[in-house]
């Protein structure tokens, strides 16, 4: 349903992609791991075309993202910004239900507000943050918020940027299954960046290794551990020797 | 020889980058009118920088037109005793204070204020991705950022400069009567004589030009800021630097266009 063909992103003189090739199809779960600085914030932000690359082509449902109704395109995305990317003029409650409180998918006040406290509650808050600001609340709790926010209106299509850094272990694994629910009982199509080896096991159907500016590895999650692509392999035990060097 | 170019490149270079940036700030002006006649409109966001951006000037603007006008009272009685003519001050007071004083003072205290806390807010929005996060959740930057600034400070900025005008003529007023032996219901009377539509006309012009300025320029450079607390520093910076340039440049074009009128 997703597709990048060739893509290309160059900031000055860093080439931060070089030729990405990558697809989703509807209702998979995608992981995408690579090292920090490798471009996969770059990767999902060009397809949501908050950031336009230099060369490829990339589509959705087989058009071309550049084409057609932006306002329907983005309606059918979410998004968890590896920042949070909060709101910090409005209260966490109307964050979440941004969507839902203005635009195509508005609805009442009332409604909106109890969408975004069960949403709340979803990702492991207390209705009681509802009415605090962004700043007021830790960055995981923020974090947390954020993913609340990208799921509020039910997309089709979401994409989560490090949905579990800075997340305690226990928090994480409700955030994973989180993740996993939204792509088996919604149906949607997901893709996520993350660092946590855990993560990748619990939420992935497969995984895609960035490295270089391509992607290195891209295969079922049941063939990463046997792959014997050696980048792949020094990524997900770790360690320090290998093709990939550690001062990048 | 190329080092005696070197200054020569570099003008070309200023000159370059001056040019680049008037087209780019035109596109944003553009851009930003385009968005503000095609829906949706954000009352709610209005409603909030028309709060901050008019009422909230009000002492800013008030305090400056009060010693502003106090002042003008005493310089013009000094220049105007050098040849008898003492008399004038309650006219030149008002008639300087409206065409003049009012709008450029008020639009720079405006300038600083709410120029740099625009560029400020928005360029934070922007370093912390939350103006991309809007963009994800379908609501257009300049629809929800720029289009509610801009108008709250165009329409406000008038209202403010009328406010000036009279407390600026209150300040004389009260200069004229208290240390220069002016009597009141002759001064008062003198002011409002000689006082025609189009001096406080042009000067509310000039305040919606001002007022259109300060948010856009707040705003343009918010949106363009660049990465971490500097660049929101930089951006800062730069929309008080340019907005009160701009001030003072269409300030004159605009007198010119009065007086020729
Ligand atoms: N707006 C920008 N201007 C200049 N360079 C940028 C910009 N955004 C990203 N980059 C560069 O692009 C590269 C990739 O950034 P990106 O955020 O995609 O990394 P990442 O793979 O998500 O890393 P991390 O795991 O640390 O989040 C980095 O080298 C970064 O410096
Ligand atoms: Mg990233």
């Amino acid at each position: 349903m997703i597709t990048l063909d060739n893509v290309h992103k160059t900031f000055g003189t860093n080439a931060v992609l070089r030729g990405v090739n990558l697809s989703v199809a509807k209702g998979e779960s995608l992981v995408i791991i690579g090292g920090s600085g490798t471009g996969k914030s770059i990767t999902i932000k060009s397809v949501l075309g908050l950031v336009t690359p230099e060369h490829g082509t990339i589509t959705v449902d087989g058009k071309n993202i550049s084409n057609g109704d932006r306002d329907a395109f983005l309606a059918r995305f979410g998004m968890l910004f590896q920042g949070g990317a909060l709101f910090d003029s409005l209260p966490i409650w109307q964050n979440v239900a941004f969507r839902l409180l203005r635009g195509s998918l508005k609805r009442p006040k009332d409604e909106a507000r109890e969408i975004a406290i069960e949403k709340l509650r979803r990702v492991g808050l207390k209705p009681d943050v509802a009415d605090r600001f962004p700043a007021e609340l830790s960055g995981g709790m923020q974090k947390r918020v954020g993913l609340a926010r990208a799921i509020a209106a039910e997309p089709e299509i979401i994409f989560f940027d490090e949905p579990t850094t800075g997340l305690d272990p226990i928090m994480s694994g409700v955030i994973n299954e989180l993740i996993r629910e939204i792509v088996v009982e919604m149906g949607a199509t997901a893709m996520t960046i993350t660092h946590d080896m855990t993560s990748v096991r619990a939420i992935a159907d497969s995984v895609a290794m960035l490295h270089d500016g391509v992607i290195q590895w891209h295969g079922p999650v049941s063939e990463m551990d046997t792959a014997d692509d050696p980048y792949l392999q020094q990524f997900i035990h770790g360690r320090a020797e290998g093709p990939i060097d550690a001062v990048r | 020889m190329t080092a005696l170019l070197t200054p020569v490149a570099a003008l070309g270079r200023g000159t370059l980058s001056l040019l680049a940036l008037i087209g780019r700030i035109t596109l944003f002006a553009i851009d930003t009118l385009s968005h503000l006649v095609r829906p949706p409109f954000y009352f709610k966001e209005f409603g909030h920088a028309l709060l901050y951006i008019g009422y909230l000037s009000l002492p800013v603007v008030g305090l400056t037109a009060l010693f502003t006008g106090g002042a003008l009272a005493l310089q013009i009685y000094a220049g105007g005793a050098r040849f008898n003519a003492e008399a004038v001050v309650p006219s030149i007071v008002a008639i300087g204070m409206v065409r003049e004083l009012g709008p450029v003072l008020g639009g720079l205290m405006v300038a600083g204020r709410v120029a740099a806390s625009v560029a400020a807010e928005v360029g934070t929005m922007k370093v912390t991705e939350q103006i991309d996060a809007l963009v994800t959740l379908s609501t257009h930057p300049m629809k929800y950022l720029t289009v509610p600034r801009v108008l709250a400070a165009t329409l406000s900025l008038p209202v403010l400069v009328a406010v000036g005008d009279v407390i600026g003529i209150m300040g004389g007023y009260v200069v004229g009567v208290t240390r220069l032996d002016f009597n009141g219901a002759v001064y008062l009377s003198n002011t409002v004589d000689f006082l025609e539509f189009w001096d406080v006309a042009s000067g509310l012009v000039k305040g919606a030009v001002f007022g259109f300025i300060v948010a856009l320029m707040g705003c343009y450079h918010g949106m363009n800021s660049g990465r971490g607390a500097q660049g929101v520093g930089r951006a800062t910076t730069n929309a008080v630097v340019s907005a009160s340039v701009m001030i003072l440049a269409s300030n004159y074009l605009l007198t010119e266009v009065f007086f020729s009128a």
